[in-house]
């Protein structure tokens, strides 16, 4: 029988996991229905209130999952993590508070307006209402990677009997990594918007869809994407030496360097041995590792021997990590090649197409592998050097969190094939609807609650 | 910088108010979702357009109220949450399905979407049973025993059939025709069982709480608290007046059901509140005992008084954008 420590610890990442695959699509979506509705209305071009109502449908089904899957969050601190609270709830407190207070609300309410409100304000209004909710959906995320990040490095508060209270708000918000996690962040939102939008944009090409919409969606996609990729690369780089920084231990185990060493090898492969303290099968690139975290090919990085019994697991940040520099540099790749392709010969080929479409979610995969990477790479801290996960548990019956965890991972299941059903059943749907009319432009085309049926 | 006391009530009073305004604004969405009728599809779509644009906003106030308990009073929230850890559960997982559901059932292949119309109405009853459950093991002070599960089982159909009847009420306000007609009937009869339910919790209540009982039949505050019970007891038998007449011609007084119900809520919340002041935990925890530190409590309340009014305003702004008589609901 698993522990209620070990059930907690699962089920939290079972719903942290798939609450942040919404988050991470709407984020930017938003700004995308933002660029689509301004453009509208520059050049009163019907294409562009073609490619927002298509899209807005997406983004309105991914923020409703986004926003049931975050409720059982703000239950969750004080139901499995009570601990978690009673330590730092003098400074993760407020900064949730101010998520709900100036974000969720801020998103909610305009959220209406903008989905259902286009003939009842007037078109500035429901530009400003799109605008609100993009910028609410990024001053969440504002709040929550400032609290994460005050996690991994704590700042401005003192320790008075075992409490962590607050001494310094703007320490607090703007910790070390805060800048770079939340950047980090908001460009791996931006890919994964950029390759949905141009996978399901691709689905409908090679469906035959030859309306005008899907191959606009697609070009502004991959040029963001062509764009935000090596930016993230550079970005994800300066994140990774503020960590070496700041845990040198998470840095080790995403490097695979068990012990301190001089011109350590960048590891491309390698099967890390916890037992043994060393790694087999490694294919490296001498020297490299140092060159990138120290600018120096001989450059000395700190190996885990160094923080026995206080490092993470290596196996599960090391692949993670693998996995998430691996799709980046697919992305990469892809977004380019993509790019360029329809740049020389303006359509894409088949191949290319279909290489967009199975990269439909690869943000997804890319998004929780990155989070693995630096949560796992946490550990054993749920905040560094002040608590510990192990401390921070409930007492709450394990049969108890065994039941919930088995309910969410039906429900996370059911919900997510649905989610995906759904999506291509509305791309298929869009393939079948005739191009638009001129006169659409004035008079309001009916997508009723009951789309498809018209 | 505010006074450490002060902060605990004044945190209490905005959580009571969250609260209070969830259960007026998300009840009356879970009670459209109780009430959707399963075959009768025209009906079913312009219920649900009556609650579309609002009930996303209705749901962020619960995310306030258990926020607002998380931050302000972490010791409370742990402490309910363990002890109703699978009522919590249960509530978590029929808002999503009922919130999801509301999506899908519009997107997904049509084949779908009586199946999505179901998970809908069960996520709504539901999420409204295990709110009720909740309130009733709640103010039996978490005790487990027989007559503490009796108990929050009533409560469980009392707020149940509390938020039918407010949704019916919503149903009168915003929708025509033979929709408002049966709008009409339902809300005679759940709110029937409503006012029923409440006098059963009112009675019960102090007969085994010797607490609550003291504090509502002292002699000062019983004299103070007297108009509690009568206006909610007159504004019942006004609206089976109302109820009688409606729908009346141009539509006059559509919106007095609903008025009334929200009033009704109002006076039960003041008289539940009343009744555990200041424990925030039934006779175990006082809010003073419960609250966070008051620099974090500060730091919170300049933000909340700058944006709780803001909120309030563009909260009213989209009520007035989809005031009046609901309109097919459209994605523009």
């Amino acid at each position: 029988m698993l522990d209620t420590l070990i059930l907690s610890r699962i089920q939290f990442a079972t719903n942290i996991s798939f609450h942040i695959l919404f988050p991470v699509i709407t984020i930017a979506l938003s700004w995308f229905l933002l660029f689509f509705k301004v453009r509208f209305v520059q050049t009163n071009d019907p294409v562009w209130m073609r490619a927002y109502r298509f899209w807005v449908k997406i983004f309105a089904l991914s923020f409703a999952l986004g926003v049931v899957s975050g409720i059982t969050m703000s239950f969750q601190f004080g139901t499995n993590w009570p601990k978690f609270m009673e330590t730092v709830g003098n400074i993760a407190g407020p900064l949730l508070g101010y998520e709900v207070l100036t974000a969720f609300f801020l998103e909610a309410g305009f959220l209406g307006i903008m989905l259902f409100g286009i003939n009842r304000v007037s078109p500035r209004v429901h530009t400003l209402s799109t605008f609100i909710v993009a910028f609410g959906t990024t001053l969440s995320s504002f709040w929550i990677l400032a609290l994460n990040s005050w996690m991994h490095t704590p700042q401005g508060y003192e320790m008075r009997n075992g409490v962590a209270f607050p001494v310094d708000w703007l320490a607090i918000i703007f910790n070390p990594s805060f800048p770079y996690r939340f950047t980090h962040m908001l460009i791996a939102s931006g890919l994964t918007a950029s390759f949905l939008i141009a996978g399901i944009s691709a689905y409908r090409l090679l469906k035959g869809d030859d309306k005008r919409a899907p191959k606009l969606t697609l070009k502004i996609a991959l040029t963001v994407a062509a764009i935000l990729a090596p930016t993230q690369a550079l970005v994800g780089d300066f994140h990774g030496l503020n960590t070496l920084e700041h845990q040198p231990q998470k840095v080790a185990a995403m490097e695979g360097i068990w012990h301190t060493e001089k011109g350590a090898p960048l590891l491309l492969f390698a099967l890390p041995d916890a037992e043994a303290k060393t790694n087999h099968f490694e294919i490296g690139i001498p020297n490299m590792a140092s060159l990138i975290l120290t600018h120096d090919l001989n450059g000395e990085i700190k190996g885990l021997n160094e923080f026995e019994g206080n490092h993470p697991p290596v196996m599960p940040v090391f692949f993670s990590f693998r996995i998430m520099v691996g799709l980046g540099f697919l992305m990469l790749f892809v977004a380019w090649t993509g790019r360029i392709q329809l740049w020389r010969k303006k359509e894409l080929s088949p191949w290319v197409l279909k290489t967009l479409l199975f990269m439909t979610f690869s943000g997804w995969v890319a998004t929780l592998a990155g989070w693995y990477v630096t949560e796992i790479g946490r550990q054993p801290w749920l905040v560094t050097g002040v608590l510990s996960v192990k401390d921070a548990a409930t007492d709450i019956a394990s049969s108890n969190v065994g039941l919930s965890l088995i309910a969410y991972l039906i429900l996370y299941t059911v919900l997510m094939i649905a989610y995906l059903h759904t999506i291509f059943t509305m791309a298929g749907r869009a393939v079948e609807i005739e191009e638009i009319s001129d006169d659409e432009i004035t008079k309001p085309v009916i997508t009723s609650a009951i789309e498809g049926l018209k | 910088m505010f006074e450490a006391n002060t902060l605990a009530v004044v945190f209490v009073a905005l959580m009571g108010l969250s609260i209070l305004l969830y259960a007026i604004l998300d009840g009356y969405d879970l009670g459209v979702g109780i009430l959707l009728p399963l075959k009768q599809e025209d009906n079913s779509d312009t219920m649900i357009a009556s609650i579309g644009p609002f009930w996303d906003a209705n749901e962020t106030w619960l995310v306030l109220a258990i926020g607002l308990l998380l931050i302000a009073f972490p010791a409370a929230h742990s402490y309910i949450f363990k002890e109703l850890y699978l009522p919590t559960a249960v509530l978590l997982i029929s808002l999503v399905l009922r919130g999801v559901a509301f999506d899908f059932r519009a997107k997904a292949a049509f084949s779908h979407k009586p199946t999505w119309n179901k998970v809908f109405k069960i996520g709504s009853l539901l999420a409204s049973m295990s709110q009720g459950y909740m309130l009733g093991m709640y103010v039996m002070g978490f005790e487990s025993t027989f007559a503490a599960y009796s108990f929050s089982l009533l409560s469980a159909l009392g707020v149940a059939a509390a938020y039918t009847y407010i949704g019916a009420c919503w149903l009168i306000m915003k929708t025509e025709g033979d929709l408002q007609v049966q709008a009409v009937a339902w809300a005679k009869k759940s709110g029937l069982i409503c006012f029923i339910g409440i006098l059963a919790v009112s009675v019960i209540n102090p007969i085994i709480n010797p607490n609550v009982f003291d504090r509502w039949f002292e002699t000062p505050n019983m004299l103070l608290l007297l108009p509690l019970p009568l206006i909610c007891f007159g504004l019942f038998v006004y609206s089976f007046f109302v109820l009688k007449k409606l729908p009346a011609e141009n539509d006059k007084g559509c919106w007095i059901p609903f008025t009334a119900a929200s009033t009704i809520f109002l006076l039960c919340f003041i008289g539940l509140g009343f009744s555990f002041f200041p424990y925030i935990v039934p006779n175990k925890l006082t809010i003073w005992e419960a609250a966070s530190a008051p620099e974090s409590l500060s730091f919170i309340l300049w933000g909340a008084i700058v944006v709780v009014p803001v909120i309030f305003s563009y909260t009213a702004f989209s009520y007035r954008v989809f005031w009046g008589k609901v309109q097919e609901l459209r994605y523009h």
